[in-house]
């Protein structure tokens, strides 16, 4: 273990980048998530990585990707404004199947918003926001120690399936500041870049998928010649108007996510042991909730909570089986309503999912969480 | 007859799917016989293209290519230099892609200089969309979205990357190979950002709505209003207009370029290089 540090969210989050092999970043300054670039400005060249401001967030998600294609591992950080120019090559990524890591350190939205005020309003666009059908994995910390082990895990996914991740921060946990330990080097598990199992000779093709449907896509400049599009393409990388190529492309870029759901989809619960109720919340509104549900049980109630940690793929299992177990579930999101529809979804009118909504750029009050607990449970002894 | 060029392209991506006499082949030849005559490799060369029709070019040549989106070209060959040094970087792009979407793009590239040979095919129209006017279509021609003749005015993309701060600024035409070739090539000496503008003829979308006949008659156009830099210098003020323009190397000048600047960062924050 290292010694405590007091550590901020954003800095924790570069750290845990740095740790998990990220060697280049590509910004552009945009509060509440500057401190990450500033951050590996500071860091990248200490290890021999590179960091670069570009002119515009679309161009640091360009660059991002070139140097990924070019073997180094990357990160990009940004908040919603910024998030919404990245979409058009966070879809490249999806498609040509380049690693890479896009930060969003929310804040409220739509347009410029409320600056730099919280929120969790950007949970659907990190679903949908680009175009097209493409799966996506999205990570939600809810301590700083933990934006540094959300980091980690994004890179290492990011690298192991050949995917952009989005590290779904908030300004919450971004600009909080705690005491942490992290992890010596040692402890931490880092997946490699993936490399390509044969020789040009051999019948090497970029794109062919491997036993876990992910492609060992060549490096640049390792004299494989492969050719990198953002148009459909087939095992060689090249484009081809097939309709039954583009079915088989789509179906294994939602594949190779899909049959892992379950080992990526974290989730965490509280006091579930006995909870007749229980509150569902994420990134740094799981804190302000985990106090309302330990305020609701010291009054007696029986409450608990499922914390997700992976906001996508969206915990399916975790949220079905609560259903099962309670008599309603109450959503607190630091938004208009997002993810309640995914557990109404899941819930499938299993018990009654209520919502707690919070869009007026402050954060949650535990009183708020808990007179929404007050609620669900009146309604259930209804 | 020497046809050693063959090697650089993917004999089994051709044929290409231009239109019958237009420009880009030539240019796209004059590329890898440019590579050739530097000494650069199929291994340690990549080439980056943004969308368009100048931008299919990738695809057809046998080296690490990279087929971005329409526009970022730029940004991503500037990821791919700084994460691997050693390969060398050249973007194709075109007149839509390069100044209007990738206006932005263009002209930080230039002001960092960091090291790649940019060729921009200039048809003066969005080809592959159908013939809609570009930022380098001439004022008063025709367009499908120009009907009438583009009011607007159009770039001198060689003016503006030479005040941007590309370090090497050339043009040429498709109708001039071997000196397009040898623009080309000194592009890809130039430690730094090389910005050569290869004029072309799009017979299809361009010279059908402006009554400029076959591909050939587009040809002899430029033969016959390309001048030779040095000329077009001592010519008098009132001579440079109507459709004249000038070819060569406008701008050829020493600058860090931004890769090996960012080294010496690597050296004062003490990393050793990785």
């Amino acid at each position: 273990m290292t010694a405590a540090r007091l550590m901020q969210g954003n800095e924790a989050c570069a750290e845990g980048a740095i740790a998990a092999g990220v060697r280049f970043f590509g910004g552009y300054p945009i509060t509440p998530s500057t401190e990450i670039a500033e951050g590996m400005a500071q860091l990248l060249p200490k290890c021999g990585g590179k960091f670069i401001q570009m002119e515009d967030e679309i161009a640091s998600m360009g660059v991002v990707l070139g140097a990924s294609l070019a073997g180094r591992k990357v990160l990009t950080a940004s908040s919603g404004p910024g998030i919404s120019l990245k979409q058009e090559l966070i879809g490249y990524a999806a498609c040509a199947e380049i690693p890479a890591v896009i930060v969003n350190v929310q804040r409220v939205g739509p347009s410029t918003g409320q600056p730099t005020a919280p929120s969790q309003g950007d949970v659907m666009q990190a679903r949908w926001g680009t175009h097209g059908d493409h799966p996506m994995i999205a990570l939600s910390p809810w301590t700083v120690r933990e934006a540094f082990d959300a980091a980690v895990m994004a890179v290492n996914y990011a690298e192991r399936f050949r995917t952009p991740v989005i590290l779904l921060m908030d300004e919450i946990v971004g600009h909080l500041r705690e005491k942490v330990v992290l992890p010596e080097t040692g402890e931490i598990e880092i997946y490699p870049r993936r490399k390509p199992g044969k020789t040009r000779a051999e019948g090497y093709q970029p794109y062919t998928p491997d036993e876990d449907l992910v492609p060992n896509v060549a490096d640049f400049g390792q004299g494989y010649h492969i050719h990198v599009t953002g148009l459909i393409h087939d095992e060689t990388g090249f484009p081809i108007g097939s309709p039954k190529i583009t079915a088989e492309a789509i179906d294994r870029m939602h594949q190779k996510i899909e049959r892992v759901r379950d080992e990526i989809t974290h989730t965490e619960e509280f006091f579930m042991e006995d909870a007749e109720y229980a509150v569902i919340a994420f990134g740094g509104t799981a804190r302000t909730a985990y106090e309302a549900v330990k305020n609701a049980r010291a009054r007696g109630q029986k409450v608990g909570m499922l914390r997700l940690m992976t906001v996508w793929p969206f915990a399916d299992k975790a949220v079905k089986a609560l259903a099962a177990k309670v008599r309603g579930i109450l959503v607190a999101e630091l938004n208009y309503g997002q993810i309640v529809h995914e557990v109404e979804r899941a819930v499938a009118g299993a018990c009654p999912v209520e919502l707690c909504a919070k869009y007026n750029m402050e954060i949650f009050e535990p009183e708020e969480i808990e007179k929404g607990i007050d609620g669900l449970v009146a309604g259930g002894n209804k | 007859m020497e046809r050693s060029f063959e090697a650089y392209f993917r004999q089994n991506r051709l044929p290409h799917l231009w239109c019958p006499g237009c420009g880009n082949g030539i240019v796209m030849k004059a590329i890898v016989q440019a590579i050739e005559k530097e000494g650069l490799t199929q291994d340690n060369t990549v080439i980056v293209s943004g969308i368009g029709c100048s931008s299919r070019a990738s695809g057809y040549m046998d080296f690490d290519t990279l087929h971005t989106a329409h526009g970022r070209a730029i940004p991503f060959a500037t990821g791919v230099k700084l994460a691997n040094p050693e390969l060398n970087v050249v973007v194709i792009t075109g007149d839509g892609d390069c100044t209007a979407i990738g206006g932005n793009h263009f002209i930080h590239g230039c002001r960092r200089n960091v090291d790649l040979t940019v060729v921009l095919f200039d048809n003066n129209i969005y080809g592959m969309t159908g013939g809609q006017a570009s930022p380098m279509t001439p004022t008063g021609k025709k367009a499908t979205t120009a009907p009438y003749g583009s009011v607007d005015r159009p770039f001198n993309a060689c003016a503006l990357a030479g005040a941007a701060g590309a370090t090497y600024v050339a043009r040429s035409t498709a109708f001039h190979v071997k000196h397009l070739t040898d623009m080309i090539s000194g592009g890809l000496r130039n430690k730094g950002f090389s910005f050569i503008e290869a004029m072309v003829q799009c017979p299809t979308a361009y010279g059908r709505k402006n009554k400029m006949g076959d591909p050939a008659k587009m040809m002899a156009w430029m033969r016959d209003n390309a001048v030779m830099k040095a000329a077009w210098d001592k010519l008098p003020e009132g001579e440079k207009q109507g459709e004249k323009f000038p070819i060569g190397v406008f701008k050829q000048e020493e600058g860090v370029a931004y890769d090996v600047a960012y080294e010496k960062v690597i050296e004062i924050a003490g990393g050793a290089r990785k």
